[in-house]
């Protein structure tokens, strides 16, 4: 077998377009899963009764469905159901959102309920409103605990762009595909989309660790 | 003049009546200490006062305002009736000086240099000035149960709640607790304080409740209560505490 590396030179642009698409995707994706998440996860763990259903619902379709079809329904069902046209690129973001959003809610969930409620108490003694112990005295501490799941969670998300290969969005992995059907370089191109990725989720590893490292977890 | 009105107060979790009825009314300037075997209902009693329990039947006033009366009416009585807690409940990720700065700034709305000073005055009350910049993961049980009565007082409230406040302390640890809590009745603060501590109870209270089943079964001068106790249960339940 012949191996020549210096096709990966000639289409690593291409390849970094894609990185690029993969990393936009990703980080508007958890951007917005984390506002929702974090909505979810306190509806879920302080919401009456009424909130907290709407959130479990979500929750377990989300995490009862695998994402390709998530993405699928989103890019071809919804306008069928809606009218709405959504080009690729934004079924993908949404998708990553919403997916994201559902395990992002369970680490929320769980990160505040792990809080003693005696601390709670603490706060509420004093006579802080309810949303104040939540900000001041749990926010903070939950956060700390948030930072290593999360990280676990971002990590995949980024690895699931590649699932959006079935829509068409060119991100890295459906630009390997493309790269790769033109001139059926396979080990070459393929081992160059994984370094890829392996530097793409090292990087988000490296940081979070460098985030974990200067907040104790208390 | 009454500052605590319980009238015919009333608490059940599920089936189980943990207060029956209660009525008890205690004035300005009382220290009133209140033991029981466990499940007796002490403990829920004091819960109720500042509305971490949330009474089932009768009313219960605090300072003029009934805990029934909405969530806001129920904040005032909170910055009216400070608790110490049998796990101190300290904020960890906060040092000493920011745990007693915290209420005065987000509860009574005080200026941080305002508040820093109070704080540091209260560290100084409570012997533990030089800790002020110390974690509560630094600080001893007994140092963190005295930051934490920093804490509660610095909202300056008129009456302070203590449960089991030296319980989960060693023995040795207890006094300088003690010690702190015997000053602020000195001061005339109003207390109310579930304990098992009966020399506390003999030297510094004002009175004595003994709880049994969700009742008052015994109310009276610590002294004469303990020394002379009128029932049979309360004689046993004094000679396993002590």
């Amino acid at each position: 077998m012949q191996t020549d590396w210096s096709v990966v030179l000639t289409f690593l642009p291409q390849l970094i377009a894609g990185a690029k698409i993969t990393v936009q995707i990703t980080v508007i994706g958890l951007l917005g899963g984390l506002i929702l998440g974090t909505v979810a996860g306190l509806m879920r763990a302080y919401g009456g009764r009424v909130l907290n259903a709407v959130a479990f619902a979500y929750v377990e379709l989300i995490r009862g469905t695998p994402i390709v079809v998530q993405v699928m329904f989103l890019y071809f069902a919804m306008p069928v159901l809606t009218g709405l046209r959504v080009d690729p690129m934004s079924a993908a973001v949404l998708a990553i959102i919403v997916n994201a959003g559902a395990y992002i809610a369970e680490i929320v969930r769980g990160a505040f309920l792990s809080i003693s409620k005696g601390l709670s108490e603490a706060g509420l003694a004093l006579g802080l409103p309810q949303w104040k112990v939540l900000v001041y005295i749990l926010g903070p501490l939950a956060f700390r605990r948030l930072i290593p799941p999360l990280g676990n969670q971002f990590i995949v998300s980024l690895k699931d762009t590649s699932l959006f290969i079935v829509i068409g969005v060119g991100e890295l992995t459906r630009t390997g595909q493309e790269i790769m059907a033109a001139n059926f370089r396979a080990v070459e191109i393929w081992t160059a989309v994984a370094i890829i990725y392996l530097v793409l989720t090292g990087t988000m590893s490296v940081a979070l660790r460098m985030i974990e490292k200067r907040m104790r977890i208390l | 003049m009454s500052i605590i009105e319980f009238r015919k107060t009333s608490k059940h979790f599920g089936d189980l009546k943990v207060l029956d009825e209660v009525d008890l009314d205690i004035d300005v300037g009382e220290v009133v200490v209140l033991i029981g075997p466990s499940g007796s209902g002490k403990s829920t009693l004091l819960r109720c006062i500042n509305g971490l329990e949330q009474i089932s039947g009768g009313d219960l006033v605090m300072d003029g305002i009934s805990v029934r009366a909405g969530k806001k009416q129920l904040r005032l009585i909170r910055q009216e009736a400070g608790m110490v807690f049998q796990q101190f409940n300290l904020f960890p990720q906060m040092t000493a000086l920011e745990n007693v700065a915290f209420g005065p700034r987000k509860v009574r709305g005080a200026s941080a240099a305002e508040a820093r000073k109070q704080a540091l005055a209260l560290l100084e009350k409570v012997g533990l000035r030089d800790k002020a910049g110390h974690y509560p993961a630094e600080l001893s049980g007994g140092q963190q149960q005295r930051v934490a009565i920093a804490r509660a007082l610095a909202v300056r409230p008129k009456v302070m709640l203590f449960d089991e406040p030296t319980s989960a302390l060693d023995p040795e640890l207890k006094q300088e607790v003690l010690t702190v809590m015997r000053q602020l009745a000195q001061e005339g603060m109003t207390m109310v304080v579930v304990t098992h501590e009966m020399a506390f109870a003999k030297q510094v209270g004002t009175r004595l409740i003994f709880m049994e089943h969700g009742k008052i079964s015994v109310d009276g001068n610590p002294r004469d209560v303990i020394e002379n106790p009128p029932s049979e249960r309360l004689k046993d339940f004094l000679q396993h505490v002590e």
